[in-house]
């Protein structure tokens, strides 16, 4: 600082200061023209204003299934038989390898609504087929039942529940 | 790059010029007069026929992204067209799509050559390590090459890759989400994955130059492995070399052409000619041939996390095989046991590329487990081991004692 500063002195000196202050703005500046380049990346605003879609169930009897496009994935939206909900409801939690009570995953028993991906690599899995009579995906051999948890293979979780609601009696919303 | 440089400009302009930007000094020292040990092989011309390979894909790539439109909906059609309009189009297509086989091919035979005769260890680690980036990025522009006629394995290879990002704990999904550029593989990861694509070979020239680099600067390895002693123990890179590699890179276009001409659709998959459908998946999706041993451990690990670092991990240990193997002998010529494990990991790789293309369940899961095992054991147990337990046959005191029986003689 001063002429009369001692040559061996351990305090910082006013270089320092100025050093690790410019160095540090330099770094928040660096972060902050980055931060732009990474972000552009992200989903757009033409890809967010997909994020709801509205379908109509009145045409899909007991025992189907259709498959509705929402966010570029398939939804699967299957009515399903009392046999299907009684199979569902009857399964101990151990057998579970991400456990979560049918009831959980539906609003009304007989509408199953859920993200048509396969949990382990992002398939599509294949409907009412596999060892629980569920869905099986054919690209590395996961076994959904018929609530769309993951039972057997190496998916890791059960098939996503979308956000969804009851709009109208056979109307949904999802997104 | 090392020791004296031997070039010596012989007239007026050659002189200005050294003088002012040495360019021509850096090709006479090199490439013209660069010392080659002279006993190498014919695997040693595989460096120039990879070389071959890249100029290639980048200048039949060039040519093609002038005639593509990176978009889903006219991705596909426009290979079409590509096919059938284009003046030669299907030719130079069909040299690109096989070129990345034929550039895997040799490859592949570059790395088992350097992991037979020894050439990642000291004082080539570095050497090596490039090399290994250089394959890593390969991998990377190949993958992101074959999503963009945007067909059926096309979209759906992309998917299960790009899932992989998905299985990191905590911030997976959001880097998922940050790749494809929406909720799923799509236009916006197509119109990226395309610039990469044209991208990556640039990079790949960059390591390449500094692979080169490493190499000139302890210079060849050798069948025999042993260092270059003096003057007596090479050859100048031109001719000896040069015509060496032309021979060899004649024979590979041989089989290059019988692919491109006879066979161009043997090694892609029929699925990738039905246009992307992202509510279908094909019954069996299967990478190129080159990914599949990595493949068969991705699925050969029953979690989805562990699959994938597992996967990761079997190119990741290639980086460390420089310390892994603890013998001082570089060339298995001298190391009887190193021989034959060598032999044994070849056929596991092997093996591991036949079940990657295999349907994973019953007998081929089991398989394909005992080979994850045993290709990491080979790095992380066998290598170690023999160094210290195998007795290395006696070493020849230089390149040319095995060659002149006299100084052989006098070594023993």
């Amino acid at each position: 600082m001063t002429d009369e500063q001692q040559p061996v002195s351990e305090e910082p000196t006013r270089r320092d200061f100025l050093f690790l202050a410019t160095g540090a703005f330099a770094a928040v500046g660096a972060a902050n023209v980055v931060w732009p380049l990474i972000d552009q990346m992200n989903p757009d605003a033409s890809v967010k204003a997909l994020a709801s879609i509205e379908v109509d169930l009145g045409a899909i009897e007991t025992g189907q299934s259709v498959t509705v496009t929402w966010r570029g994935k398939p939804v699967f939206i299957r009515r399903r038989t009392q046999g299907e909900i009684a199979e569902a409801r009857d399964v101990a939690f151990d057998a579970l390898p991400d456990p979560q009570g049918d009831e959980a995953r539906v609003t009304k028993d007989e509408w199953l609504i859920m993200v048509g991906i396969c949990t382990h690599l992002g398939c599509v899995p294949l409907g009412q087929a596999g060892d629980f009579n569920g869905w099986f995906c054919p690209c590395h051999g996961s076994h959904y039942d018929t609530s769309g948890r993951i039972r057997k293979g190496p998916a890791p979780k059960n098939l996503e529940i979308p956000p969804y609601e009851f709009v109208g009696d056979t109307r949904i919303k999802i997104g | 790059m090392s020791g004296e440089s031997t070039y010596n400009p012989t007239n007026g302009f050659a002189r200005w010029m050294d003088a002012r930007l040495p360019i021509m000094r850096l090709v006479h020292d090199n490439i013209t007069d660069y010392p080659t040990p002279k006993n190498i092989n014919y695997w040693w011309t595989f460096g120039g026929i990879l070389t071959f390979c890249l100029v290639t894909q980048i200048v039949t790539g060039i040519i093609l992204a002038m005639h593509y439109t990176p978009h889903v909906d006219h991705a596909f059609n426009s290979v079409e067209h590509i096919m059938r309009n284009v003046n030669y189009g299907w030719l130079i297509r069909y040299i690109h799509s096989n070129g990345a086989s034929m550039f895997f091919l040799a490859v592949y035979i570059h790395i088992f050559r350097g992991m037979y005769y020894g050439s990642y260890k000291a004082p080539r680690e570095v050497l090596w390590i490039l090399g290994v980036i250089i394959y890593l990025l390969m991998m990377a522009a190949a993958f992101m090459g074959y999503v963009l006629p945007w067909g059926q394995m096309s979209l759906w290879g992309a998917t299960v890759i790009t899932n992989l990002f998905g299985a990191v704990p905590v911030v997976g999904e959001n880097v998922a989400i940050w790749l494809w550029g929406g909720f799923s593989v799509d236009n916006p990861t197509l119109n990226r994955f395309f610039s990469l694509h044209y991208l990556l070979p640039f990079l790949i020239f960059g390591v390449v130059i500094l692979h080169i680099w490493a190499l000139h600067v302890p210079g060849n390895n050798n069948p025999i492995g042993i260092s270059v002693k003096s003057e007596q123990d090479t050859v100048p890179f031109h001719p000896y070399i040069t015509v060496k590699d032309a021979f060899s890179l004649s024979i590979f276009l041989i089989l290059f052409s019988y692919f491109i001409f006879f066979a161009p659709n043997v090694l892609g998959h029929a699925d990738n000619y039905i246009p992307a459908n992202p509510l279908v998946t094909p019954a069996h999706i299967v990478p190129e041939w080159y990914l599949l041993p990595f493949y068969a451990i991705l699925r050969a690990v029953p979690d989805k996390l562990g699959g994938v670092v597992l996967m990761f991990g079997a190119i990741f240990v290639l980086f460390l095989l420089p310390w892994l193997d603890t013998s001082k002998v570089r060339s298995a010529r001298y190391r009887p046991l190193f021989r034959q494990f060598f032999a044994l990991f070849i056929i596991d790789c092997l093996l591991l590329g036949y079940l990657g293309a295999m349907p994973a369940e019953g007998i081929y899961v089991v398989l394909a487990r005992v080979g994850t095992v045993y290709y990491f054991a080979h790095f992380l147990i066998i290598l170690p081991v023999l160094g210290i337990v195998e007795k290395p046959k006696e070493v020849p005191e230089s390149i040319s004692a095995p060659v002149l029986g006299g100084s052989a003689q006098a070594a023993e």
